[in-house]
């Protein structure tokens, strides 16, 4: 098909045309409005940089961020932890294994929104009534202090996320060959061994691809934000990309939170950009 | 030697049932508690219900208008994913089979785009599907394919490299045209990336809140829409809440169920890639 058949252009017009419209286009209205007092209908004068020297010194907008880091953060430790422990114990030779896979992948399959507010429920009145049954004060009064909705939102997270990476590492692990296994083990390498010196370098790329999506996943969450703690206590909790919803439709502050969205797309894009960085890398190496 | 095997995985096996039950917890505790009254709550969350309460259901059932959501949501999602499959498909054979400098910069551009988070782009998006008066289910379904076509053109461009050109030059000897060329001779041959395509797109957009939350009325809402403004009416009524949850999530439990394996495939092929 050459540039000037018309076949390869009607081939193409439907995506062209949407993703001109829905992506393209209003990506780069927001980066010209994020420069002017755009209102959502019309802009009256520019602005030059008044909203990003604003935004910095923003204490609600500078907090979400720093909130989003630290949920990043501990959302992949945690994440890849349980994604690799599921993969190990599912790819043994175990009579559950199907059954287990199904389970642990189950959370994915339904909206951030609704696990949300079940676990809501099980944050508020079952952490509350384990407590009163173990006497454990601490498991009382959860999602009404900054740290317990932290912590409330990275075990979601993790809850929710992890049968996804145990996705990924068993596809890594069910391609290491089982010879080399059983050669280790008849030359007598303890089990330790074998993990360390055969299975860890050969997931390794595993590691990189489940990294960078739920790091760039976690940057990204909105939905359980919303349910689970509404961003509250004090809008303590309260990530970047509610942090624009919430500057655009509750504050009206549309070439404000524009700003801020351009923001936004620069940390998920240096991120996102990093990782091709290093896949180009390791495939180098290879 | 043998049997110390025998019982490293028979532990191994007793963890993975525990970590099972722990995964399965919250839906465990959810339902039980659906069936239980107010006070029941209120005395105790960990313990079957006393009398088994059928009613928070049909009110549940009721409040979500759980029919009509149900209707907006397949509607929405399936004609989302439909038009995705159909013109993705199209762009990426078409992308595989022009080798020119300005296709392969537009595959570029496709794959660049899926670096654009959707709050950088919602507001003004909004805005100019506002000013057209296209905040509409109409309006929501083209945003879907702005949005999906990307990653499904990626997989499709991939999947591409397995079908052999020879193919084109015969049905073209043949003298069909390239629009028969590729519905009755390539297409089929796409179908196991169609359905990872179908599948990584259709869990997302069922789940969607945030976009349609912008784009619908109350009254076309789709289940996660609806589900949101009947927990804000019913806050500490966790009886019902939990009803309407446990309503809610029914049909992906089905699915799941008919659909597991196509579905755990279709997710490790997309995220792999």
């Amino acid at each position: 098909m050459q540039n000037r058949s018309p076949a390869f252009w009607l081939f193409l017009t439907p995506v062209i045309l949407a993703l001109g419209i829905v992506v393209v286009i209003p990506f780069i209205y927001g980066l010209f409005y994020s420069f002017t007092d755009w209102n959502g209908l019309r802009a009256t004068q520019f602005i030059g940089l008044e909203h990003y020297i604003n935004l910095f010194q923003e204490k609600e907008f500078m907090n979400s961020i720093w909130f989003t880091i630290k949920f990043a953060v501990a959302s992949v430790l945690l994440l890849n932890f349980f994604g690799l422990a599921l993969a190990l114990i599912v790819t043994r030779n175990i009579k559950t294994n199907n059954l287990l896979r199904t389970v642990f992948f189950m959370p994915n399959l339904i909206g951030g929104l609704i696990l949300g507010f079940i676990w809501q429920f099980i944050f508020i009145s079952v952490f509350g009534d384990v407590g009163d049954l173990l006497g454990v004060e601490g498991m009382k009064g959860w999602l009404s202090t900054t740290e317990t909705g932290f912590w409330g939102l990275v075990i979601l997270t993790s809850w929710q996320m992890a049968g996804y990476i145990m996705i990924i590492y068993i596809a890594y692990l069910e391609n290491i060959p089982k010879e080399l296994i059983e050669a280790a083990k008849i030359d007598g390498a303890s089990s330790f061994q074998r993990f360390k010196n055969i299975t860890f370098p050969l997931v390794a790329p595993a590691f990189t691809i489940s990294m960078f999506l739920t790091l760039s996943t976690s940057f990204k969450i909105y939905d359980q934000n919303l349910s689970l703690t509404n961003g509250g206590p004090f809008n303590s909790t309260q990530m970047v990309a509610m942090e624009i919803v919430r500057t655009a439709f509750s504050d009206n502050q549309m070439s404000y939170a524009q700003a801020k969205a351009v923001i936004f797309f620069l940390i998920v894009a240096v991120v996102a950009l990093t990782q091709v960085y290093y896949n180009k890398k390791r495939e180098v190496e290879m | 030697m043998k049997n110390k095997e025998k019982k490293s995985l028979f532990s191994i096996e007793i963890l993975g049932l525990l970590l099972g039950l722990l995964w399965i917890a919250p839906f465990y505790l959810m339902i039980v508690n659906a069936f239980k009254t107010k006070r029941d709550i209120f005395s105790g969350v960990l313990g079957l219900p006393e009398t088994w309460e059928f009613d928070n259901f049909i009110q549940a059932f009721i409040d979500l208008s759980f029919l009509k959501s149900l209707f907006n949501s397949v509607m929405i999602t399936g004609l989302s994913v439909g038009i995705i499959i159909i013109f993705s498909s199209m762009a990426g054979y078409a992308l595989a089979r022009n080798k020119s400098k300005f296709s392969g910069f537009l595959f570029f551009v496709f794959v660049a785009a899926m670096l654009i988070p959707f709050q950088s782009v919602m507001i003004p998006l909004i805005s100019i599907f506002g000013q057209a008066d296209m905040l509409n289910a109409a309006g929501l379904i083209f945003m879907y394919l702005g949005f999906g076509c990307s990653l499904s053109i990626f997989l499709y461009h991939g999947a591409m490299t397995g079908v052999s050109r020879s193919l084109d030059e015969a049905a073209i000897i043949d003298g069909a045209n390239r629009f028969q060329l590729f519905w009755k001779i390539i297409f089929p041959l796409l179908k196991p990336i169609s359905v990872t395509v179908g599948i990584l797109n259709v869990i997302w957009i069922w789940n969607d809140y945030l976009l349609p939350s912008l784009v619908l009325s109350e009254a076309n809402a789709t289940i996660p829409l609806k589900m949101f403004y009947f927990f804000g009416q019913y806050t500490k009524q966790w009886h019902l809440a939990l009803a309407g949850l446990t309503i809610a999530i029914i049909p992906v439990i089905i699915g799941y169920f008919f659909a597991q394996k196509q579905i755990i495939n279709g997710v490790s092929e997309g995220a792999v890639k």
